[in-house]
């Protein structure tokens, strides 16, 4: 239920987003947009809604960048206005946009290390891949939700922390005989700044752990589809 | 690809000629007109289609393109999803009417010239030249496809007797000449007339080869390409006064051209952070000031508008002016942000104004007053309360364009159920016209369509349940100087003009 006028604490990542107004306009009964605002029950789903978007938004080989970034910032003020209370969970960040998309894209290309070798040459190129501080180090078997998710995957963290399935271990190996010296540059984000927003087990989650597992199907399928090619499935599969 | 001037191509665009003229009735619109050419009432001077099935046909010859039109133009079940016209740009002359599709290609029409004894087919486009512009790509590195839509073209303005363009799709901006040939040289002395090598041995004279008349043709060939500058998709170009440079921009970058070098560019605005994370804001739309060419303004998606000087730096990231509206509180909403992001800028021919249009309303900016707009117009306020469901089914983030007219008094914009609205800025009054095919005789006169929004529907009125929201127009282009709009319907193009009295 929406409490009358309560304030909520204010959270010190959030001071400098000016769209999460200490004044919790949504909740005061006299204000004249609550009185036609969607009851608590369709803002949950708007939540949902809004979760299903970015999610597709994000699927996408190349997201839409515009479409993205205001689904992410309709995101936030749902949230905001949904866990008055509660501490927000890690801000969803569109930054992952790209990385998660990268990500999912290395992955389906992880499977042709050969090609990989020589097109690596060329990322210091591509700007599109080099905001990506891990891009290569998160994926991981297939269909291990990992507990500690991906820095980079900071907007599915929205999602429960079990998406992170493209994570940890595993690909470094593939890589071990390429030249990652460019990986050392100052371009990447070191290791350690990256895992500083692990996620919480934030509250207000709406998202039932279907959504995590649709969302392992798929990659999985991603996955499967490309290294079908190179080896038998493994077991269980 | 080449195309002779009034002859109906089956590969690309079929120009369907509509049946004799009637003599327009009815009586005059609300909309008043300033150009001298009567009362504002709009007629449908003609409409034309890409039916892409057509092309099946065109490897019998002897077809009668008569019959192709009568028989599949009218089912659009045929029209496929490359057809979805993208853009719409009239040249500075309005003598040329550019398209550019889903599928890359980009067709050309020009004006019917005025004759004396066919005065009522002034007005008139016939279909000038069609090209493939561009091609799906794939990325192979992000693995990616690269869609080949034509997301804008603009004219340069003509410096002789060929027609340049730049048209672009997501991530490469083309430069196309478009130029007539009607002769051709003949007499060669090496070739023969079928164009094969002659036996040096045979040749005993030597003759001067000669220029003969041919029929004309209209030839498009790409001049320059301007590729590998942008990452994120282009969503605007704009030719620069100086006519030597011109932008593009994506959606954090915008890059500064020169026409003839098509390996560097300059960035001049770069609104990435350095922590993607932080991202909450993109371009839009940007475009030069028409006579200042060191000035530009670009839009964001969070409604706010930055005029640059380029003067200032070579890196244009600290704005001149910004201009931005205060919310107002009153109509606060989860997704005043989505309906505040601007999906298109145009600076008034004047270049006094510039106009932005955002999901519910077109605003209109005096350059020196940044802190609101000097006017706004409601396209369709009553889907302030379906914003819900618009955002639930996406329509919420279409982007709908904005034209202003010759002389800067009028300015149209695009809505659903294929409406369209005119805003006369001096009298203050709108109208709303629809470009469907029910309404399609020829010089049929464009009715004023109203949407119901509660109570009592009267007969004529559409309630707002009833709208067919897949039906919008997002692409208009209003003639140069006079009253001729050309408004794109999904793969229609309707094209209208002020009834002359």
């Amino acid at each position: 239920m929406l409490s009358k006028g309560l304030k909520r604490k204010r959270e010190e990542e959030e001071e400098e987003r000016e769209t999460l107004a200490v004044d919790a306009w949504w909740l005061d009964p006299s204000h004249a947009a609550v009185a036609q605002a969607p009851p608590a029950v369709a803002s949950s789903s708007l939540f949902d809604l809004s979760v299903l978007k970015l999610h597709h938004s994000l699927r996408q080989s190349e997201p839409d960048l515009r479409h993205l970034v205001l689904v992410v910032n309709t995101l936030r003020r749902i949230q905001a206005s949904m866990a008055p209370t509660a501490a927000l969970p890690p801000v969803p960040t569109p930054p992952a946009a790209p990385s998660v998309a990268d990500n999912l894209l290395t992955s389906s290309d992880a499977a042709l290390s050969a090609s990989m070798a020589s097109l690596l040459e060329d990322l210091s190129h591509i700007e599109g891949l080099s905001q990506a501080p891990q891009p290569l180090v998160d994926e991981g078997p297939l269909g291990r939700p990992a507990g500690g998710a991906s820095p980079s995957l900071g907007a599915l963290d929205l999602l429960g922390p079990a998406t992170g399935c493209l994570l940890d271990d595993g690909l470094e190996g593939l890589f071990e005989d390429i030249d990652t010296s460019m990986y050392d540059s100052e371009l990447w984000a070191p290791v350690s700044e990256g895992h500083k927003s692990s996620p919480e087990d934030g509250p207000g989650k709406e998202v039932g752990p279907d959504l995590d597992e649709a969302e392992l199907d798929y990659l999985m399928d991603v996955l499967v589809g490309t290294q079908a090619l190179e080896r038998p499935p493994g077991p269980g599969r | 690809m080449v195309l002779q001037p009034g002859e109906r191509h089956c590969g690309g665009w079929s120009h369907r000629r509509l049946g004799p003229w009637c003599s327009p009735t009815g009586s005059p619109a609300p909309l008043s007109c300033e150009t001298g050419c009567g009362e504002g009432t709009w007629i449908l001077v003609c409409r034309l289609l890409v039916p892409t099935q057509v092309s099946l046909l065109s490897m019998e010859e002897d077809i009668d393109t008569r019959k192709i039109n009568n028989s599949f133009l009218r089912d659009h079940s045929y029209a496929t999803e490359a057809d979805i016209i993208s853009t719409v740009e009239f040249n500075h002359t309005g003598e040329l009417l550019a398209t550019g599709d889903k599928g890359g290609r980009v067709v050309i029409f020009q004006r019917e010239q005025e004759s004396k004894n066919q005065v009522h087919r002034r007005g008139e486009y016939n279909v000038y030249s069609t090209f493939q512009s561009h091609e799906p790509e794939f990325d192979y590195l992000k693995s990616l496809e690269i869609e080949e839509k034509i997301n804008k073209i603009r004219w340069l303005p003509q410096q002789n007797a060929a027609y340049f363009l730049l048209s672009t799709n997501d991530k490469t901006v083309k430069l196309w000449k478009v130029s007539e040939r009607d002769k051709r040289p003949e007499g060669y002395n090496l070739k023969d007339e079928e164009g094969r090598l002659r036996d040096p041995a045979t040749i005993t004279t030597l003759r001067v080869p000669v220029l003969r008349p041919m029929d004309l043709m209209v030839e498009a060939t790409p001049r320059r390409v301007f590729a590998n500058a942008h990452t994120y998709h282009i969503n605007s170009i704009s030719v620069n006064s100086d006519y030597e440079t011109y932008m593009s921009a994506d959606d954090l970058r915008i890059n500064l051209w020169n026409f003839e070098i098509t390996n560097q560019s300059f960035n001049i605005v770069d609104i990435k952070p350095a922590n993607m994370e932080e991202l909450t804001e993109v371009i839009t739309a940007a475009e030069f000031h028409p006579h200042h060419c060191n000035t530009f303004v670009y839009s964001s998606s969070k409604g706010t508008i930055r005029l640059c000087d380029m003067r200032a730096s070579a890196l244009c990231d600290r704005h001149t002016k910004f201009f931005e509206e205060p919310e107002d509180p009153s109509n606060r909403s989860f997704f005043s942000e989505i309906i505040s992001s601007i999906s298109d800028v145009k600076f008034s021919h004047s270049g006094r104004y510039i106009m932005t249009r955002d999901y519910l309303t077109v605003k209109v900016w005096d350059l020196n007053m940044e802190n609101r707009p000097i006017e706004t117009y409601q396209v369709h306020d009553y889907l302030r309360s379906k914003l819900c469901s618009l955002y639930e089914n996406d329509c919420i983030f279409d982007k709908f364009e904005c034209v202003w007219n010759g002389s800067d008094s009028v300015i149209m914009t695009g809505s659903y159920n294929n409406f369209f609205r005119m805003f006369d800025r001096n009298t203050k009054r709108d109208v709303t016209l629809e470009a469907s095919r029910e309404n399609s005789k020829p010089r049929a006169i464009l009715k004023p369509r109203k949407v119901c929004v509660g109570g009592k529907r009267r007969k004529d009125e559409i309630s707002v349940d009833s709208l067919d929201f897949s039906k919008k127009i997002l692409h208009t282009a209003w003639h140069p100087s006079e009253n001729i709009i050309a408004v794109a319907a999904t793969n229609n193009l309707y094209i209208f003009q002020d009834k002359v009295n």
